[in-house]
C-alpha cells in the first residue's frame, strides 16, 4: 500500500516545522510533506498539520497575517470538505484568525512567555485525534507561548461545551483542573477545541515535542497515531 | 486625492491587557500616584487611495474587520485625513 501522505504548513517564521515532519516521519506509512506557504498545491495530502512558530512575525497578532496566505485558502476549502486539520501553538492561532475555529488568544495572564512541560487531560475521546486517549488520563506535554490565553465571548464556551467541542484542559498531575493549573490564564483552562464537525483541531501544547521517550514524555504519539488510523 | 485613515485598535474592556498593566505598575513606581489605568492599543496609518470619503470609509472598516483588528477581542476606530 502507498504511503499516506500528510501535509505540514511552512510559513516564512515557522520554528517547529522540522520536529513536527519528524514526529509524522517516525510513522510507518506516512509520509510528511512540507507545503510553503505561497503555493496552491495540497501534494495529495490526506490530512494538514499547521506547525508552531511565529508566522509572520507575530507581525499585527499572531497568526493574523499567515491566515491570509495563498496554501490557507486550499486549507481553508479542504478543512470545509472535511480534511482533518491539526493546528499546534501558531498553527491554533492560525485556525482561530482563518474562522475555522472560533475564539482568540490574547497575552499570556501572567505576562511571561511560557516554555515548560504541562499537563493537561483530553475530556473528550471520540474525536480523530483523541480516540487513542482515556478520558481524564493526565498527559505530560509542553507549551512554547506568550499568547496562548484563550478566550471567548460566554455564549461560545457555553457553546463549545455544549457541542463536547473542548478536547483537553490544562490540570495538575492528578488530573485536577483548578486555577493554579491554569498557564496562561484560558478560560475554563481551555488548551484545545475541537470544530463543531470534528475535523479541525487546535491546541497550545506541542505533541510533537512529546512524541517519543527521547524527548521526556511520548504522550502526544497517540495524538498523531490516532488521526493516521483514520486516513 | 486620497485620505490617510488613522486608525486605533485597541482591546475590549473585558480583556486584561497585560501590557497596560505593566505599564500602569510602572508609572505608579516611577511616582506618579495619580494615574488610574493604563492600557495599550495599536496605532495603523494606510493611505487610501480613493476620491470619494464614503468609499475611503468603507474600505476603511472592511480592512479593520477582515485584518487590522480581531472582532472577537479587539474594538477600532479610526479618521479619515484628506491628503493632495
Amino acid at each position: 500500500m502507498a504511503d499516506i501522505t500528510v501535509g505540514v504548513v511552512v510559513f516564512p517564521g515557522s520554528n517547529c516545522d522540522h520536529d513536527t515532519m519528524h514526529a509524522v516521519a517516525s510513522f510507518d506509512g506516512v509520509k510528511p510533506v512540507m507545503l510553503w506557504h505561497g503555493s496552491h498545491d495540497l501534494q495529495g495530502a490526506k490530512a494538514i498539520l499547521l506547525p508552531g512558530g511565529f508566522s509572520y512575525g507575530d507581525y499585527l497578532r499572531a497568526g493574523s497575517i499567515a491566515r491570509f496566505s495563498p496554501i490557507m485558502k486550499e486549507v481553508v476549502e479542504a478543512a470545509g470538505r472535511g480534511m482533518p486539520v491539526l493546528g499546534i501553538c501558531n498553527g491554533f492561532q492560525v485556525l482561530l484568525e482563518s474562522g475555522l475555529l472560533e475564539g482568540a488568544l490574547s497575552k499570556n495572564r501572567d505576562k511571561k512567555f511560557l516554555c515548560c512541560d504541562t499537563f493537561i487531560k483530553p475530556v473528550n475521546c471520540s474525536t480523530m485525534f483523541t480516540s487513542l486517549y482515556q478520558q481524564d488520563e493526565v498527559l505530560s506535554i509542553p507549551i512554547a507561548h506568550g499568547e496562548g490565553n484563550y478566550f471567548a465571548p460566554p455564549e461560545t464556551v457555553a457553546s463549545l461545551l455544549e457541542h463536547d467541542q473542548i478536547v483537553f484542559r490544562y490540570c495538575d498531575a492528578n488530573g485536577k483542573v483548578t486555577d493554579e493549573t491554569n498557564p496562561n490564564g484560558s478560560v475554563n483552562n481551555i488548551a484545545g477545541i475541537v470544530n463543531r464537525a470534528g475535523n479541525v483541531l487546535g491546541l497550545m501544547p506541542h505533541p510533537e515535542r512529546a512524541s517519543e521517550k527521547l524527548l521526556g514524555s511520548d504522550d502526544g504519539r497517540r495524538m498523531f497515531e490516532s488521526l493516521f488510523r483514520q486516513l | 486625492m486620497a485620505y490617510t485613515a488613522k486608525i486605533t485598535v485597541t482591546l475590549r474592556q473585558s480583556i486584561l491587557d497585560v501590557q497596560g498593566k505593566a505599564v500602569e505598575h510602572a508609572l505608579l513606581n516611577l511616582g506618579y500616584g495619580s494615574v488610574g489605568s493604563a492600557r495599550i492599543g495599536k496605532y495603523i496609518e494606510v493611505l487610501i487611495n480613493e476620491v470619494e470619503r464614503g468609499e475611503a470609509e468603507r474600505i476603511c472598516n472592511e480592512i479593520c474587520l477582515k485584518l487590522l483588528s480581531n472582532p472577537v477581542m479587539e474594538n477600532y476606530s479610526f479618521e479619515l485625513e484628506q491628503v493632495n
